[in-house]
């Protein structure tokens, strides 16, 4: 029996089934494999505050390796010594402050009586108190993030940038060592002694980073907008962090 | 005893030459524009598009009788999507950092009327084998021109292939770079990700000239 696939009925028909089946896969889909996705994301969250810390898996100078998946969990446990969700001028210490969803925070904040909650992870590197903070913002088509160590005043130690679809070959490169490296051993004040943040400049006088007094980087070319992404979200979110910091001391 | 039939080897060649969809049929220009400033994503993506349009083009053929012809291009849609996002999770299930690599493209992939053309044009009216040859072959032909604009556009952009630096360290200015070489920026803009695929269909045309059109 031949059917006619022109009849109206039909149509609609093939479409609602389409519609639940495919739904139906592609959710149980979805639901079969979230664990596995979520520890995924979990192992790669302690890797990239790792990876701002300097301990990593690099072999080559242009390496980006973790610590690998099966490993991380007991390094990340055992170097990172506390972790603190500061809120105002509380700070509680949460031994899963790492899990926190920074754009779910960022969302709250637009209440002006809501206080935001601010993940911190303090670790120890060679003897010295290393302090991490993860930061997030836009790039040119849709979020950025990363993790910035810090030294108890304020000295970046490291970072770690990611993205969720900048260009590739442009805007992506953000995550390469090149761009990343640049970063370790700049300050955030500026020499009076205020918050200045970091500047992803272009035209920089000084290309291969020589001084880290300058408050600014190289600029990946090609890469505007994702390089003022990164500014921003250095200085937005970093300043939030400046009054714990003045507690340290 | 020959592998194909001599048709069925047509729907593989074909696309690869004198019926390439890029510079042929000048589709899916904007992945083609997108991808290639670096060699290694434009060949994942070529990997990536074969995968989704053989699968699709069969499973398409499969249903090609059962399909009201009214809906057939959101029927057409649904089936790459379906695909697209199964790929997806399964990566980020059980390769986890493969699937940050690829992140954009694999949603790219959806946009890609070379896929869509052929359903419509192919998938919809023939068998599944033939179908598949014929996805493949497709996939192939744009994966050629993409793999060729990356190559180019690295190698003189950034004067690196899949990251290393064949022509020498433009800091230290070793290599190429110590005679004076220098790289053109130009080239990681996407503008002359076009102007290389001009080349190549200038290239194409002039060897065959049965190709232009009046």
């Amino acid at each position: 029996m031949a059917i006619d696939t022109d009849k109206n009925s039909y149509t609609v028909i093939f479409a609602i089934v389409m519609v639940i089946l495919v739904g139906s896969i592609l959710a149980g889909l979805a639901q079969g494999l979230k664990p596995l996705v979520k520890a995924n994301e979990r192992f790669e969250k302690q890797q990239n505050i790792l990876y701002a810390m300097g301990i990593n898996a690099n072999e080559g100078p242009s390496d980006v390796e973790f610590i690998s998946t099966d490993k991380v969990e007991d390094v990340f446990n055992s170097t990172i010594t506390n972790q603190y969700i500061i809120e105002g001028d509380q700070v509680t210490e949460d031994p899963e402050a790492y899990l926190l969803d920074i754009k779910k925070e960022e969302a709250l904040a637009k209440d002006p009586n809501y206080v935001r909650k601010l993940p911190l992870f303090e670790g120890v590197k060679d003897g010295k108190p290393i302090y991490v903070i993860p930061i997030r913002g836009k790039g040119l088509w849709d979020a950025i993030w990363g993790f910035v160590a810090l030294d108890k005043d304020m000295v970046v130690q490291g970072v770690f940038f990611d993205h969720a679809g900048e260009t590739p070959g442009l805007g992506s490169e953000i995550k390469q060592r090149y761009f990343m490296d640049d970063f370790e051993g700049e300050h955030l004040f500026n020499e009076s002694g205020a918050f200045e943040g970091i500047t992803v400049a272009k035209g920089n006088a000084d290309p291969r980073n020589e001084r880290k007094t300058d408050n600014a980087v190289d600029a990946i070319a090609g890469a505007t907008i994702t390089g003022d992404g990164v500014t921003a979200m250095i200085k937005k979110d970093l300043r939030m962090y400046v009054p714990y910091f003045k507690t340290l001391k | 005893m020959r592998l194909l039939s001599k048709k069925d080897s047509k729907l593989i060649m074909d696309p690869l030459a004198d019926n390439n969809p890029i510079t042929i049929q000048v589709l899916g220009i904007c992945s083609a524009l997108a991808i290639t400033a670096q060699l290694k994503p434009s060949i994942v993506m070529a990997v990536s598009v074969i995968f989704v349009m053989a699968v699709g083009n069969v499973v398409i053929s499969l249903m090609r009788n059962i399909i009201p012809s009214k809906i057939r291009i959101i029927v057409q849609l649904v089936v790459v999507a379906t695909l697209v996002i199964i790929v997806d999770q399964v990566l980020k299930a059980y390769a986890y950092s493969l699937s940050k690599e690829l992140s954009v493209f694999i949603g790219l992939i959806i946009t890609n009327c070379i896929i869509m053309g052929r359903f419509e044009a192919f998938a919809l009216a023939n068998g599944p084998w033939r179908s598949f040859l014929d996805g493949v072959g497709n996939a192939l032909g744009y994966g050629v021109i993409l793999i060729i604009v990356g190559f180019f556009r690295e190698l003189l952009g950034s004067g690196t292939l899949f990251g290393f630096k064949v022509l020498g360290d433009p800091v230290e200015r070793t290599g190429l770079y110590a005679l004076g070489y220098e790289n053109n920026g130009f080239m990681v803009l996407p503008p002359m990700a076009l102007i290389v695929v001009g080349i190549i269909i200038w290239v194409q045309r002039s060897r065959n000239k049965e190709l232009i059109e009046d």
